[in-house]
């Protein structure tokens, strides 16, 4: 091997630099203000130091809690839903007997609203949805579907069963793609094996299929969870931006938003970040274990 | 035989079906863009009808959204560049050459890959604040030098697709080690920069949260931030405009994703494995 090149220094030099500056030292700084009362106006030295009472009173919030749950009601629907529809069009598109043709353009079509604009498309529902004008109401009303027009956006329910339905519309897509990558990875000998000994087709999709993909489920698990836990631009832009209908689309970072922007409490936002950072970790931390867990369990079946 | 075509006739249909739920709200907003403000409040229609030009007008009266596609563009172009240079240097770096912290590096890599973005929020604001740097692109272009991802990315690409013989060869022939990256290293890594390089593109065009922190003069404005802006403005009495406010913003990018869907396609295929 090479011996100790100082050379290296010099080429990482532009990364270390910007990442100690704009990645590592905003998240210390955050840390700080988080056990300070800082406003986020007239400079950090007239703030004080209060230890750990924000974290005291981040437990202790009401507000938090029902953003927190908020945040995992709305990820819920939307990835049982994202995750369903995936499977079932991955399944569909990767069976070797009904050889459905038009992938490429399917997935393309399926993956386009993954790349609009979040802000545009939440503009969008804002108005499509709207009680009176909208166009939803106005063509239910006209296909006889409703009677009333239904006020979708001023009813907690609705409003955050139609954050979860975009959700799942901008990102089934991603995830058909990226289960189609991962069953089509998977030998069809297993299957051709598990054919001959008269197995069936919920026999290969549970025993074959499931257990295979277990890396790639794991990934879109994973990156759903850390995405979904930061929902933001659509319940923002959705409603009024402070989490309406009665508080229903208030979610942890739009709160996060929220204290240290509109309301300036700095301190108790940079807060709200370290909690939503623990809570990342410790769904992550979960996800893995389990995963782990079951593969492990599987491959006891295997050698039995 | 004939079940199996019966099956997937069946299963084409909703195939169909799907694709025009999918396409129903951008449908409706084309029409809507076309409609006048009383033909939106009086019902829905399918077809469009001739008012695209007032809406046009309408809308341009308050805001100018050609010069959020034009701020949109800078930075995300910028950030592209910087993210692309700079990775793939870290990345060379750390594959050819032996020195003390690499896996220090690589430690905080695979940390940083689970904080969320927002949890700098609130430092990135003071810093930008300190810096003098509110109400600039700099602390929305800067920070992309340094992108972890990317260089894990490219790293796991140059070490199953570099050979170290042809950087040996260079050597013996007087080659820098800055031309080679250049010359040698740059050209290998292309197609991984193409894949990272559209994310990290369509990643700073939706970018929503830091400009709205960040940006406050309305000239500086991204295209997310102008779509915002248009939410309960003056404009939103016209339906019609808001409509083609909305349409304008991602009609371009739904014209982009033609000629780039493949692209596209196989780099979310990449990301998965590869992560």
């Amino acid at each position: 091997m090479q011996k100790n090149d100082n050379r290296a220094y010099l080429f990482i030099a532009p990364f270390v630099i910007v990442f100690l500056t704009f990645n590592i030292y905003p998240i210390l700084l955050t840390f700080y203000y988080s056990v300070t009362n800082y406003t986020g106006m007239g400079g950090i030295e007239n703030a004080d130091f209060i230890g750990l009472d924000n974290y005291r009173r981040l437990i202790q919030d009401d507000f938090f809690f029902t953003a927190f749950f908020n945040t995992i009601r709305i990820w819920g629907m939307n990835f049982a839903l994202q995750l369903g529809i995936a499977m079932l069009l991955a399944l569909l598109f990767t069976d070797i007997r009904l050889k459905l043709k038009g992938v490429n353009t399917f997935r393309a079509l399926f993956f386009l609203p993954n790349i609009i604009t979040i802000a545009s498309v939440a503009l969008l529902f804002s108005i499509l949805l709207d009680w009176n004008f909208g166009s939803l109401n106005q063509m239910l009303l006209s296909l006889g579907v409703i009677s009333r027009p239904i006020n979708w956006l001023n009813n907690p329910t609705y409003a955050q069963s139609w954050v979860a339905l975009i959700g799942a519309w901008m990102w089934f897509g991603n995830t058909f793609i990226i289960l189609m990558a991962g069953i089509s990875g998977i030998p069809t000998d297993f299957y051709e094996a598990a054919f001959i000994d008269g197995a069936n087709w919920w026999d290969s999709f549970t025993k074959i299929t499931i257990p295979q993909l277990k890396p790639i489920l794991l990934y879109v698990f994973i990156t759903s969870i850390i995405g979904g836990l930061q929902i933001f631009d659509l319940p923002m832009l959705l409603t009024d931006g402070r989490g309406a209908p009665r508080g229903a689309l208030n979610t942890m970072v739009l709160y996060l938003y929220n204290q240290g922007f509109s309301f300036a409490n700095f301190g108790y936002s940079a807060a709200i970040a370290y909690g939503l950072f623990l809570i990342t970790v410790v769904f992550s931390a979960i996800t893995f274990k389990s995963m782990y867990r079951g593969q492990v369990k599987v491959k006891k079946g295997g050698t039995k | 035989m004939d079940k199996l075509k019966a099956a997937r006739g069946i299963i084409y249909f909703f195939l169909g079906l799907l694709v025009i739920i999918c396409f129903v709200p951008f449908y409706m907003m084309i029409i809507n863009a076309t409609r006048s403000n009383s033909e939106i409040l009086r019902g829905f229609s399918l077809m469009p009808s001739t008012n695209l030009i007032d809406n046009y007008f309408v809308l341009d009266s308050y805001i100018n959204i050609w010069i959020g596609f034009r701020n949109s563009l800078v930075i995300a172009v910028a950030v592209t560049v910087l993210n692309s240079y700079f990775s793939a240097l870290t990345a060379f770096a750390l594959v050819v050459y032996q020195f003390k912290g690499k896996n220090a590096i690589f430690i905080v890599f695979i940390v940083m890959m689970m904080v969320p973005g927002q949890l700098g929020l609130i430092g990135l604001y003071d810093l930008s604040s300190t810096l003098g740097m509110l109400d600039t692109y700099w602390p929305l272009i800067i920070p992309a030098i340094a992108a972890p991802f990317t260089v894990f990315f490219f790293r796991q690409f140059l070490v199953t697709t570099m050979p170290m013989s042809i950087l040996e060869s260079g050597r013996i022939d007087g080659a820098g080690e800055t031309y080679m990256f250049h010359r040698l290293v740059l050209p290998i890594l292309m197609p991984a920069i193409a894949t990272m390089g559209i994310f990290t593109f369509i990643g700073s065009w939706n970018n929503f949260l830091f400009p709205l922190v960040i940006i406050r003069s309305p000239r500086l404005y991204t295209l997310p931030i102008m779509i915002r802006q248009l939410q309960g403005s003056p404009v939103a009495q016209n339906l019609g405009a808001i409509y083609l406010g909305v349409a304008i913003s991602v009609v371009p990018i739904m014209i982009a994703f033609i000629f780039l869907s493949k692209y596209i396609i196989s780099s979310i295929t990449a990301g998965a494995v590869k992560g």
